[in-house]
């Protein structure tokens, strides 16, 4: 018995002394908070909307921030204008052809000038962005926040950490084959985005 | 007929130009939806939400005196009364 009890507290000492290994983060938000703010600021028109279909996963570890590494995913169908006429163009065959591409996709590459203090981390990331069929490599600012063990409070009876990343970075449309004809004093032709997410590792 | 269109086009004018001031002279395009921003205690992030409501815009208030430009100008296709005298 004597034994049994030391080894079970020796094992418990070598779980906790034990790196934490790396963990997968589900965006798929079950409370629909995540979401992407796109603004265009042109000469005669300013346009602002935002997306909140956002899945895809990310694998961080907490010890080495700097192997995050994953995917998001935006639905296209997702992207919201508060003026409907501007919204069916959005989504229509000139502008993001939402019924082809479905999908706006990140994929991570790698982390550079990654700076940790506690539980946030912030790097540019390199990475990925494919929008209507066009990849390009771009790189952005973000900032990691990991919340461990507030899985629960956030999803009742449901243990685990919490990932949230931010991100704010410009891209251009004629880089992505976004309508490039339209005048960029209505429709500028710099998009400001702003990322705001939060995944689930449960335990 | 013709007194009867004019001030249809003035009702149509003061309607559309009050109901636009009244919320809030937007110079933007009408938008049918207005976001929401809810903060999740948890995680700190800013959401967005949609709900439906009408805010009339400046295509909203042209194409409206526009109607009332050509009601006036309607009223215009027909002639006085003439006055009977006795």
């Amino acid at each position: 018995m004597k034994k049994t009890l030391l080894a079970l507290i020796g094992l418990t000492a070598l779980t906790n002394l034990a790196p934490a290994a790396p963990q997968t983060f589900d965006f798929k938000d079950p409370k629909g908070v995540n979401n992407i703010v796109f603004k265009l600021d042109a000469l005669l028109e300013a346009t602002q909307g935002s997306a909140n279909g956002i899945t895809g996963s990310v694998t961080f570890d907490p010890e080495n921030p700097a192997l995050t590494k994953g995917k998001l995913v935006v639905a296209a169908a997702s992207l919201h204008v508060p003026n409907p006429m501007m919204k069916e163009h959005l989504h229509g065959g000139q502008w993001l052809d939402v019924a082809k591409y479905t999908d706006i996709t990140f994929e991570t590459k790698e982390l550079k000038n990654v700076k940790t203090s506690g539980d946030q981390t912030t790097a540019d990331v390199l990475g990925t962005l494919t929008i209507k069929g066009v990849a390009k490599e771009i790189t952005a600012p973000i900032k990691l926040s990991y919340l461990k063990n507030k899985l629960g409070q956030r999803v009742p009876n449901l243990k685990g950490d919490l990932l949230v990343i931010r991100s704010t970075f410009t891209i251009k449309r004629s880089d992505f084959g976004i309508n490039p004809a339209a005048p960029q004093d209505k429709v500028s032709d710099e998009i400001e985005l702003a990322l705001s997410v939060a995944g689930a590792a449960a335990r | 007929m013709k007194r009867t269109l004019r001030i249809l086009a003035l009702v149509v004018a003061l309607a559309a130009v009050s109901v636009w001031l009244a919320t809030g002279a937007s110079r933007g395009w009408t938008r049918t939806s207005a976001p929401v921003k809810t903060v999740d205690q948890v995680t700190g992030l800013e959401g967005i939400e949609y709900r439906k409501q009408f805010l009339p815009g400046v295509d909203f208030l042209a194409g409206a005196l526009l109607g009332a430009a050509f009601l006036g100008g309607a009223s215009l296709l027909f002639g006085n009364k003439t006055k009977t005298q006795h």
